[in-house]
């Protein structure tokens, strides 16, 4: 961009925002150049919890590593764990239970809808509605007692195993959930009807930090970003995984790629988990099989614990699957799922051993986390802000 | 318009690039062509500007280290088609004293924090890049980490001579 003269001649100011500040919400810095109050150019700095993944990754037997992928999105920590399994049950070919499909469904949905209701809400915040941000938060907490009944674990969950899960959902995980997408439809309309049609959050976030489509592209943006530019891009539709095919869903797009634009997409997702999760409770009602919760794979699926303790073969297979004795096919496969945040991809090379040779992880965040200096040059400062958290920037992310 | 086939694909990239394609290989559901690094910039280049081939979404890229091989440095790119949904993995692999790979940014503005994390982590350089330097480590770090050589533990640290876990022969040796 060729700059007028007396730009040329003006005096800017460098503004440090971060590395921790409480608006940017997370550990990121961004050293800007202003001009007054406008941002002429930026320079990001990220890295600060940087944990080396990719390198413990490959020295950490397969269900080792589902504990770091929790800590790369922690807004939607199920997912990836899913992600991360199925990547190791693509690479050992195993065959899952229409039933195990349906249920981890049900969690990536429900995770999905966590990672937007605090996306959306932080935006509220942002634009100074806290009242949002403090009623919806409380239907987080439902979906994460929903996890706890599940898993044990709230945050960074663990949940499941290569092949399934770890036990069957019990009747008060069936209770919760059915009641959340009973009641959750209701708050989310509030929350809507707060935000949705109001003039200052209208004023205050339409053509805020836009991005053109091409322009989004280039830059390899995934998920509810790429979609808010209006590319109809969805890992679930483009390459189902986990049954996605069977389901009937709309993949909302916007126009202007702007923060309304963000913020619309990512609500009306979560409308549309909603369904998903509906029909997917319609079809388990409707299987046959009502009792398998994983694969019929010994050789990888971990035993109950109160087995292992128990039976011989259970122990034999707990042994070897703990010391890494079962064989894993050479070879590397590529998986993605549609996280939180968009196409999040699993790399993985193995050699046989009992970790990966090289497993690298495709972090949505890390990469359209590239066109923000695009998206806030020439706006004010607290668009800035406002864009940052519209792009549900993960810190845990974009470190890996 | 007709989705082109893998094979159309393999036969248009060896009619153009002949020798620079060296094998092509099909793991799982992907498509992999090993091809030389000095095609690459070209390779990427015409099959993003394929009207029909359209691969005009760079899904990742990351650095490869096989320490044994004839060749033991190499970049791996996926790149995606989304109009025809095709998706394309690329290997190009090359020896220690060259590990110059030409830029992708002219193509993909999204290349760029990619390429940057393949040189903090294995130390490519690529060609034309406009600020090459370290992403997520330290910038005044002196090695590549993910080399298959450097261990887990951080070989500069002092503070960690507990030999009781075993974690180095040196420090052992040391106390006794």
């Amino acid at each position: 961009m060729e700059l007028s003269k007396d730009i040329k001649e003006k005096e800017y100011t460098t503004l440090n925002l971060g590395p921790t500040h409480p608006a940017t919400h997370g550990i990121f810095q961004n050293v800007l150049k202003m001009d007054g109050e406008i941002i002429v150019d930026t320079e990001q700095t990220i890295g600060y919890i940087h944990r080396a993944f990719e390198k413990l990754g490959e020295h950490k037997p397969f269900y080792q590593i589902t504990t770091l992928t929790d800590r790369m999105n922690y807004c939607s920590s199920p997912i990836n764990n899913i992600g991360w399994h199925m990547t190791v049950e693509k690479l050992i070919k195993a065959e899952l239970p229409k039933r195990v499909e349906y249920m981890r469904v049900i969690i990536m949905e429900l995770s999905r809808i966590t990672d937007h209701l605090v996306c959306n809400s932080v935006i509220g915040v942002d634009t100074g509605a806290m009242t949002g941000f403090l009623y919806i938060f409380q239907w987080r907490e439902k979906v994460y007692e929903i996890f706890e009944e599940i898993c044990g674990a709230r945050l960074t969950t663990n949940i499941g195993r290569i092949g399934g899960f770890e036990r069957d959902f019990n009747e008060v995980a069936w209770r919760k959930i059915k009641s959340f997408v009973k009641e959750y439809p209701r708050a989310l309309k509030e929350f809507e009807s707060l935000l949705m049609r109001n003039r200052i959050f209208m004023d205050r976030t339409i053509g805020c930090g836009p991005i053109s489509a091409e322009r989004a592209l280039n830059y390899s943006f995934s998920g509810p970003n790429l979609r808010a530019a209006g590319v109809d891009y969805d890992v679930r539709v483009m390459n189902p995984y986990s049954s996605y095919n069977e389901f009937d869903f709309i993949i909302p797009v916007g126009t202007q790629g702007d923060t309304y634009d963000r913020f619309m997409v990512r609500q009306q997702e979560m409308w549309e988990s909603l369904s998903i999760i509906n029909q997917a409770i319609e079809k388990l009602e409707k299987l046959e099989d009502k009792t398998s919760f994983h694969a019929d794979i010994p050789d990888f699926y971990l035993p109950p614990k109160e087995e292992v303790y128990n039976d011989m073969e259970a122990l034999i297979y707990h042994f070897k699957i703990v010391m890494g004795e079962t064989d894993v096919p050479k070879g590397e496969v590529y998986h993605c799922v549609e996280g939180g945040n968009g196409e999040l991809g699993f790399y993985l090379i193995s050699d046989g051993g009992r970790q990966p040779y090289r497993l690298h992880f495709r972090r949505p965040c890390f990469i359209y986390y590239q066109g923000y200096p695009e998206m806030i040059k020439g706006g004010y400062l607290s668009d800035a802000i406002l864009t940052m958290s519209s792009m549900n920037v993960i810190a845990g992310e974009l470190d890996s | 318009m007709e989705k082109p086939t893998i094979d159309q694909i393999a036969a248009s990239l060896k009619e153009k690039f002949g020798d620079s394609i060296i094998a092509q290989e099909q793991h799982y559901d992907f498509p992999v062509f090993i091809i030389k690094k000095e095609a690459l910039f070209s390779i990427v280049r015409f099959l993003y500007d394929d009207e029909n081939y359209q691969f005009r979404y760079l899904t990742t890229m990351c650095g490869l280290h096989y320490p044994d091989a004839e060749q033991p440095f190499g970049m791996m790119y996926q790149l995606h088609s989304l109009t025809n949904n095709i998706r394309l993995r690329f290997k190009a692999f090359t020896t220690k004293s060259d590990l110059q790979y030409d830029s992708l940014i002219p193509i993909f503005s999204g290349a760029n924090w990619m390429e940057r994390e393949a040189f903090d982590f294995y130390g490519f350089t690529f060609k034309g890049h406009p600020n090459l330097k370290r992403i997520l480590n330290v910038e005044d770090m002196d090695y590549f980490p993910m080399r298959k050589e450097y261990p887990v533990e951080d070989g500069t640290r002092t503070d960690k001579d507990d030999t009781m876990f075993g974690r180095k022969a040196a420090a052992f040796k040391k106390l006794n």
